[in-house]
């Protein structure tokens, strides 16, 4: 079916169970290996927790799906191995251009600041992020990654989990201390027990179609409401790897799905929007509605639910295969330490508070761009056409013009992981934000703040030079004991640090000016790559208090 | 003081990490405005808003310089 993409089929291999009637117990079940349930199995296995990961299917998601990766989705596939071969084969842009009928009337670019290792977006089909991820998998000794697995019932006791699992040759029994739900948006574990998601279909549709063409249209996002090749309606042009164009048409709720999907009739719709000029092959067509909704909690005792699974939004803002991969990036760690009795089972629970409140933040986005892009009365549509007229010159209009707010990460400003600042800082690092990114140097090396951040809790101490350390023997303290913090110094001025400690140079100063860093302040860094706390001046019992509590111990 | 153009939402003493949500919460507000209300209720509901932002904002220059843009290219 498809032209550029040749589907591999995985293998599968009759599990040993079979037969044996006595179940394994695994540490913990992943079901499903889309790029959440795989980012999840991934980031256990790559720190050595034995992972099992069951897949119902032998192959990629077939079709192109999920086109869009976010900065912060980015720095969490690089942690876990797989962000270069995504950078190296997507489609990397900035900027995006948004048209009212025949005119352009705002344009936007994602990421004006330099000095950022990963671009704010990178276009790649669904099925490539899924290859790379699977042979990361693959790669790792304690994964066992098992397709054609496919999970036919679940119990989900106080102190473990039973599944029943359907393969070709038969059923086995599996037992697991701790599930991982990441079945997608219609999750037949959540099904199973009795668990929903709540929210609501929007009353619209939309046709995806994927398109290869030799065509010179720069690589941005462009998105057009009312045009005239498509009057009424709005439309979205993504440039793809290997020459594929995504085009998003929006059909409205009375368009007939089977109807509009024949290529007779999106031949002509791409070509009334391309022009007669431009070759085109049609490589994947699809109807689509969408809901926005999610579980009230995403732990259930032993089961953990993660990305479409546990939340869905629209896909105005790419928030779906973003936010999923944020989930894991915030789960297991906090499994692996309540796994490892190094925090108790409440931490477990934060996974739920922090993560809910990310999706609500996704899901208050979404919406509301769905509202602007798809008004549903007549004075909805009134004040969206006054907004699209008025941005074309004046600024305040351009602001409120919304055809997606593109994913960013949640700034988790109200967990209570966080220890409150007791001092002034300027600047986005507060406690419960992912780190900003900013060019290192240590000797000869260079390398990016976050390729060295994450995996374990880490304190950055700034100083003037590497010397400048107090209390430097109860920072050297807190590297050994249950919750080891590895202590980083990050100064200007480069050079060793006569106490043992790594030295990061800040050579560009942009460290200091993303974190209003001054002489003696210090962060303490979640193993997800969040602020946990941050100081003006340094000390080793106020780090261990700040610790404790990012891990639900008692201070 | 002439008429502002420049995005000016927001809520004294709040501090947005994303630029847009302000002007985000300010769109929603007003749509929500005229949840369950017909046309014409919401064309009465418009005229009100006018009104009472007009007086709010009293300089007439600045009125005049609104009610001007607002006809423009319709």
């Amino acid at each position: 079916m498809l032209s550029t993409y040749q589907y591999q089929k995985f293998e599968y291999r009759p599990p040993r169970e079979l037969g044996s009637g006595t179940p394994v117990r695994h540490p913990v079940v992943v079901v499903g290996a889309g790029p959440v349930g795989l980012a999840a199995a991934i980031d256990l296995a790559q720190q050595n927790v034995p992972v099992l990961l069951l897949d119902d299917d032998d192959t990629v998601s077939v079709g192109s799906r999920g086109v869009c990766y976010a900065k912060r989705a980015l720095e969490v596939l690089d942690r876990l191995g797989v962000g270069q071969p995504c950078v190296d084969k997507g489609v990397s842009w900035n900027v995006g251009r948004t048209f009212f009928r025949s005119e352009e009337v705002y344009s936007f670019n994602l990421l004006p600041q330099p000095d950022h290792h990963r671009p704010g977006m990178i276009n790649l089909q669904q099925y490539y992020l899924e290859e790379f991820m699977v042979k990361r998998a693959q790669a790792l000794p304690s994964l066992d990654l098992r397709f054609r697995n496919k999970v036919v019932s679940v119990r989900v006791g106080d102190d473990g989990v039973a599944l029943q699992v359907e393969t070709p040759d038969g059923t086995y029994p599996v037992e697991a201390d701790w599930l991982i739900v990441a079945d997608g948006a219609r999750s037949s574990i959540r099904r199973m027990m009795g668990l929903e998601a709540e929210g609501k279909i929007f009353m619209d549709r939309f046709l995806i179609a994927d398109v290869v063409m030799k065509a010179d249209f720069p690589a941005e996002r462009w998105f057009w409401f009312d045009p005239p090749f498509h009057p009424g309606q709005s439309v979205l042009l993504h440039h793809q790897a290997d020459n594929v164009w995504r085009i998003d048409f929006q059909l409205g709720w009375d368009a007939d799905p089977e109807e509009e999907k024949r290529p007779e009739r999106v031949i002509p719709r791409i070509r009334a929007m391309l022009g007669e000029e431009h070759e085109f092959e049609l490589e994947w067509v699809s109807v689509y509605t969408f809901q926005c909704r999610r579980m009230g909690k995403f732990r259930h005792g032993r089961a953990l639910f993660v990305g479409d699974a546990a939340h869905q939004v629209s896909p105005f803002g790419a928030r779906g295969a973003n936010s999923g991969i944020q989930d894991t990036d915030n789960l297991i760690w906090k499994l692996r330490l309540v796994m490892e009795g190094r925090a108790p089972d409440r931490l477990l629970d934060t996974y739920s508070d922090e993560r809910t409140y990310a999706a609500d933040e996704n899901l208050l986005n979404s919406t509301r761009s769905t509202d602007f892009i798809t008004p549903k009365t007549k004075t909805s549509l009134a004040f969206r056409n006054a907004v699209l007229g008025l941005a074309r010159h004046y600024p305040f209009a351009r602001a409120l013009v919304n055809s997606g707010r593109l994913s960013v990460p949640a700034i988790l400003a109200d967990s209570p992981l966080n220890t409150p600042d007791e001092a002034a800082f300027a600047g986005d690092m507060v406690p419960g934000s992912a780190c900003d990114d900013s060019p290192m140097r240590a000797q000869v090396d260079h390398f990016w703040l976050l390729e060295r951040l994450g995996n374990r809790f880490q304190l950055l101490v700034y100083v003037d030079k590497p010397g400048d350390v107090a209390q430097a023997d109860a920072l050297q303290a807190l590297m050994s004991g249950p919750l080891p913090v590895d202590v980083i110094l990050v100064t200007p001025a480069g050079g060793r640090s006569p106490h043992g400690f790594r030295v990061f140079e800040d050579y560009t100063g942009r460290f200091a000016e993303r974190y209003d860093a001054r002489p003696g302040s210090a962060w303490l860094i979640r193993p997800d790559q969040h602020v946990a706390a941050r100081w003006r001046v340094v000390d080793a019992k106020r780090v261990r208090q700040a610790l404790a509590r990012a891990t639900c111990n008692p201070e | 003081m002439g008429l502002n153009l420049n995005l000016n939402f927001g809520e004294p003493g709040r501090r947005y990490a994303r630029a847009y949500t302000p002007g985000d919460d300010f769109y929603e507000a007003l749509i929500e405005m005229h949840r369950d209300l017909s046309d014409e209720q919401s064309v009465q509901a418009n005229a009100r808003l006018i009104l009472l932002l007009a007086n709010h904002i009293g300089d007439l220059s600045v009125l005049r310089e609104a009610m001007a843009i607002a006809r423009q290219d319709l």
